[in-house]
């Protein structure tokens, strides 16, 4: 299973009402570092289907969302639990570095 | 064992891999997990690389970098070296994933990263306003009022590109004049957005969850002032990027790894190195490239020699002669 995409109208199902851990990587098609950092997000939903949930929201298609979380930078992966966010990573970065970041969620 | 493994992926990487796979090396290039391609996927017009007279988009030249290398069968991988064994005859390149890979030579082309400005703020507001990727973030600025700090052609570039979205843009420099090229300078002083602020440093980035502003000294007289703003923009140059060879590569003063002369041969035989981290001086696209073909063609030649070597000497010696 790999990553899917939310948006603003399945927001407050996919993300705020989850019952586990969600991430949200925000980003965008002219990105460049949000294209590389897709694939290994994919990589660790697969690796990791039990313990966190990786959705994709697209900021172009999604301006008020990534409005409301102020996004300035992206890719920017923000994990959710219980409606809040817990913890915000700026930047793609390789999987093991992700992994660490993740590691009270996925360890 | 490979023949050759090439750590990094931007025109160094890729030139060095097109040279070494036409030689029939069989090169395996660690690309890197997520910087694929290197700076230039983080530009839009490249409009100085010989052979497109319309220019072309950073990101589509590395594709088409890379396809020139695979084409000739250059193996790449998507992933990070964390260790690297340089001591023996036999390199040992370990990568994120725990895999070692082993070869007889390296060329080590990791270029360079963006340089950050140490001050107050910066990282505590980095990705709430202070940014070092224009192209990513640009967008999020629409009609805000923004800066970006440097000189160099990369500011004028971002500078000259972000007033698509921001309604304001700043370019602070701590000299009176810049050091970025005459068409881009004429570029950035032609647009009615930009205001250059001369003679002037960032001493602090102000904001408590989001960056408010700027607080500016002047390399003059010392004289500090607060500058409203939304968004920082840093582009003050790039540091080589040399973690991974530290106390096993002999460095040079400028903090680039030591080659000698004009050759790639860096102090431990067998490695070569190319491109930005081993230049302190002209960084371009098209000089990293040349720089990369070079090291192919030390490596060829490194590598022939060993054959000769092994071919005239018992086996156990050649290493030893060779290296010594």
């Amino acid at each position: 299973m790999t990553a899917k995409a939310t948006t603003e109208a399945t927001w407050e199902q996919d993300v705020l009402k989850a019952e586990g851990p969600v991430l949200v990587d925000f980003w965008a098609e002219w990105c460049g570092p949000c294209r590389m950092v897709s694939p290994v997000l994919d990589e660790i939903q697969s690796e990791n289907p039990e313990k966190i949930t990786i959705l994709k929201l697209n900021v172009d298609e999604n301006p008020n969302l990534a409005m409301q979380y102020q996004i300035t930078s992206i890719p920017a992966m923000k994990v959710f639990q219980g409606g809040e966010v817990k913890t915000t990573i700026i930047g793609a970065k390789p999987k093991f570095a992700l992994e660490k970041d993740l590691a009270a969620f996925i360890g | 064992m490979r023949q050759v493994i090439i750590i990094g992926s931007g025109p160094a990487g890729f030139s060095a891999a097109i040279y070494a796979a036409r030689a029939n090396l069989q090169p395996l290039m660690v690309a890197s997990s997520v910087e694929v391609g290197g700076e230039l996927t983080k530009t839009t017009d490249v409009e100085n690389f010989p052979g497109f007279p319309e220019g072309i988009q950073g990101p589509d030249l590395m594709v088409k970098m890379q396809e020139q290398a695979e084409r000739f069968g250059t193996e790449v991988l998507y992933d990070d070296v964390v260790d690297l064994d340089v001591s023996g005859p036999v390199k040992k390149v370990t990568l994120g994933s725990g895999a070692v890979h082993e070869a007889s030579t390296i060329i080590y082309a990791t270029g360079s990263a963006y340089r950050k400005l140490g001050i107050e703020g910066e990282e505590r507001l980095s990705g709430h306003g202070v940014s070092w990727c224009a192209t990513c973030d640009g967008f999020f600025f629409r009609e805000k009022t923004i800066a970006v700090v440097g000189g160099g052609d990369s500011a004028m570039e971002e500078a000259t590109f972000l007033t698509r979205f921001a309604s304001k843009v700043y370019v602070i420099h701590r000299k009176d004049s810049l050091r970025a090229s005459k068409i881009m300078q004429e570029r950035a002083f032609a647009n009615e957005k930009i205001e250059f602020i001369w003679n002037s440093e960032v001493e602090e980035i102000l904001g408590e969850f989001e960056t408010t502003g700027v607080r500016l000294r002047s390399t003059v007289d010392g004289s500090t002032r607060e500058l409203d703003l939304q968004g920082v923009f840093v582009a003050i140059g790039n540091d080589p990027r040399t973690h991974l060879v530290h106390g096993k590569l002999e460095l040079t003063p400028a903090g680039t790894i030591w080659v000698d002369g004009r050759s790639s041969l860096t102090s431990v035989p067998g490695i070569f190195a190319a491109g930005d981290v081993i230049d302190p001086t002209y960084r371009q696209a098209a000089t990293a490239a040349g720089s990369g073909v070079v090291a192919a063609l030390d490596v060829e030649h490194f590598l022939a020699s060993l054959e000769d070597a092994s071919v005239e000497e018992p086996a156990a010696e050649a290493a030893e002669i060779i290296l010594g």
